[in-house]
């Protein structure tokens, strides 16, 4: 309770804040409607039409709220209108490329512990692509993919979540494969295990604090990367196309709902990543 | 030359260079300062001779993927065309979205750092909102501040604040109890403390937060012009060639992206490196 305190003022305090400035950001819009009926009406009047408009410029948080139910619980979830179907379509994107990332950056991570070439060569090449921005990238993936008779838009949401996620993962196996000092080492090469029990045995036992702290960041990347991937491509499902259709169609309400969604899914998703957490810590008898 | 002869020819080289990089990197070459830089250098060009050699030999059309000679060349070609989107896209668009960013939220760090209970409710906030895929407000800023670079800079300034707000407070709570203590005793002022030594114990933390910030920046800039933009800019050049196939233009725009991230990246490790020379991390 002492700890949530602070946190509950301060969230507190930034939806006071929204509401301050969405008053003040559609107010123009209500000065301008009495101004052509020829009115000038009192700041007290101005407040609660601010509340309501059909399109506001920043609509309160009420407004989103009602929405985000809305689309929520208030649809049948096999719906076009449901944000619960298109959260879904881009839970799928993130997971096929949360699940690849994990593959490129787990096998990538073995690779350069293993071989000093390949860390050498590769490691600061996997440190360059990420500052390459990918959302460059993004609308290639989808004509490559599109010309190489790949339908839909799975595939590639899934290279650009993926891109975005193995890294992560890359460096902290990177650092968790090598966490095993050197007389811990020694110690298995006294009692004469092979290099694949060695493996087995100690640095992958060792690395699983480094790659479950690197999923939670991985995980939120690979949801950015899909959303990413579905928003400036023409996408028709998925959150980021929501994003996309409320701006295209003027429909603030639409976007902001797509954004709280978006929001709730990364909350879930790392909330989960925390749970698998836990219960793999207790398999291998980690004591908390 | 045949098609085959060109990729064997590539293949080939492949095989070459990694068989010397394997040598190199067993060697004592490959511990010297030289080795470390030649063994990456040899590496990517061996990937830009395969991807030259498989879109030749394998005959790829130039609509799914141009060979990188044909990208240099209209890279070169179309020099003054990049050189405007650039100047757009990042120089306007993304650098000053990331300084005024990056400001803001180092200056809201050293209050919440001030006010403890500001902090304790800021950094979960502040730490589940750098998790959220913000790049969807593009469209939202967008709609507010019109289609010219200052719709990007805002773009860009809500996607770096938490990540950078995070990374400070994190920083400005590194300096151990002993230290303080020490400065403490020696009658140190609040400001005197946070300028000798709080914030160059913060130094590695920010300089960690200003590198997620330039990679965040760049790519805010960009997907901020898919949603409108004046007929310059990065993004704006990318999608509209994608429209019209006009792929080695993409490219090559993909290609000043990278630059300018690498470089940009690049910059701020330099400067790293000399603001924390005492830090473990930097010491070799």
């Amino acid at each position: 309770m002492k700890r949530a305190a602070p946190v509950l003022v301060v969230l507190l305090a930034l939806v006071a804040l929204w509401y301050a400035a969405s008053v003040w950001m559609n107010s123009t819009w209500v000065y301008d409607q009495a101004a052509r009926a020829g009115q000038s009406p009192s700041l007290m009047q101005v407040i609660p039409q601010t509340m309501a408009q059909e399109r506001p410029l920043l609509p309160p948080p009420h407004q989103v709220a009602a929405r985000l139910w809305e689309g929520l619980a208030g649809q049948a979830i096999t719906s076009k209108r449901s944000l619960v179907y298109h959260g879904f379509v881009t839970f799928r994107g993130t997971m096929a490329g949360f699940a690849l990332g994990i593959v490129l950056g787990v096998g990538l991570a073995m690779a350069i512990v293993r071989f000093r070439v390949m860390d050498m060569s590769v490691m600061p090449w996997a440190i360059i692509s990420q500052t390459i921005p990918i959302v460059a990238i993004a609308p290639m993936i989808l004509v490559v993919s599109n010309q190489l008779g790949i339908q839909g838009r799975e595939v590639p949401k899934a290279i650009i979540a993926s891109y975005l996620s193995f890294f992560p993962v890359l460096v902290s196996m990177v650092k968790g494969l090598r966490a095993p000092d050197q007389m811990q080492l020694d110690l298995l090469k006294t009692w004469g295990a092979s290099e694949g029990q060695t493996f087995r045995k100690l640095r992958l036992p060792a690395s699983m604090p480094y790659f479950f702290a690197s999923l939670k960041v991985a995980v939120a990347a690979a949801l950015v990367g899909t959303i990413v991937g579905e928003l400036p491509t023409g996408a028709v499902e998925g959150l980021g196309a929501r994003m996309l259709l409320g701006s295209q169609y003027g429909e603030p309400l639409i976007t902001w709902a797509a954004l709280f969604a978006s929001a709730i899914l990364a909350g879930v998703l790392i909330l989960a990543v925390g749970i698998v957490e836990r219960l793999a810590a207790q398999r291998m008898g980690v004591r908390a | 030359m045949s098609g085959g002869l060109v990729l064997a020819l590539a293949l080939a080289f492949w095989a070459a260079a990694w068989a010397l990089n394997a040598r190199v990197a067993a060697g004592p070459f490959g511990r010297s300062r030289a080795g470390r830089i030649f063994v990456p250098v040899l590496f990517g060009i061996t990937l830009l001779v395969l991807w030259e050699g498989a879109v030749h030999g394998l005959g790829v059309s130039a609509v799914i993927l141009p060979a990188p000679s044909a990208i240099a060349a209209k890279f070169a070609a179309s020099t003054g065309l990049l050189w405007a989107d650039f100047v757009q896209t990042v120089l306007k668009g993304a650098l000053s979205g990331f300084v005024i960013g990056t400001a803001a939220a180092f200056v809201t760090a050293v209050i919440a750092d001030r006010v403890p209970f500001l902090r304790e409710g800021l950094l979960p906030v502040g730490n589940f909102v750098a998790a959220l895929p913000v790049v969807g407000m593009a469209p939202i800023l967008v709609m507010w501040f019109g289609f010219g670079w200052q719709s990007k800079a805002a773009v860009v300034v809500a996607m770096v604040f938490f990540p950078m707000l995070i990374n400070v407070v994190a920083g400005l709570a590194t300096a151990e109890r002993m230290q303080r203590d020490l400065m403490a005793t020696w009658g140190a002022s609040y400001w005197q403390a946070l300028w000798k030594l709080r914030l160059p114990a913060a130094m590695p933390f920010i300089f960690n937060g200003l590198k997620i910030a330039a990679s965040l920046a760049l790519i805010g800039a960009i997907v901020a012009e898919y949603f409108g933009s004046p007929v310059v800019g990065m993004g704006f050049r990318i999608s509209t060639a994608v429209g019209v196939l006009n792929i080695e233009l993409v490219w090559a725009e993909i290609a000043v992206a990278a630059l300018a991230g690498s470089a940009f990246y690049g910059l701020i490790a330099l400067i790293e490196k000399a603001v924390t020379f005492w830090h473990p991390s930097q010491r070799t």
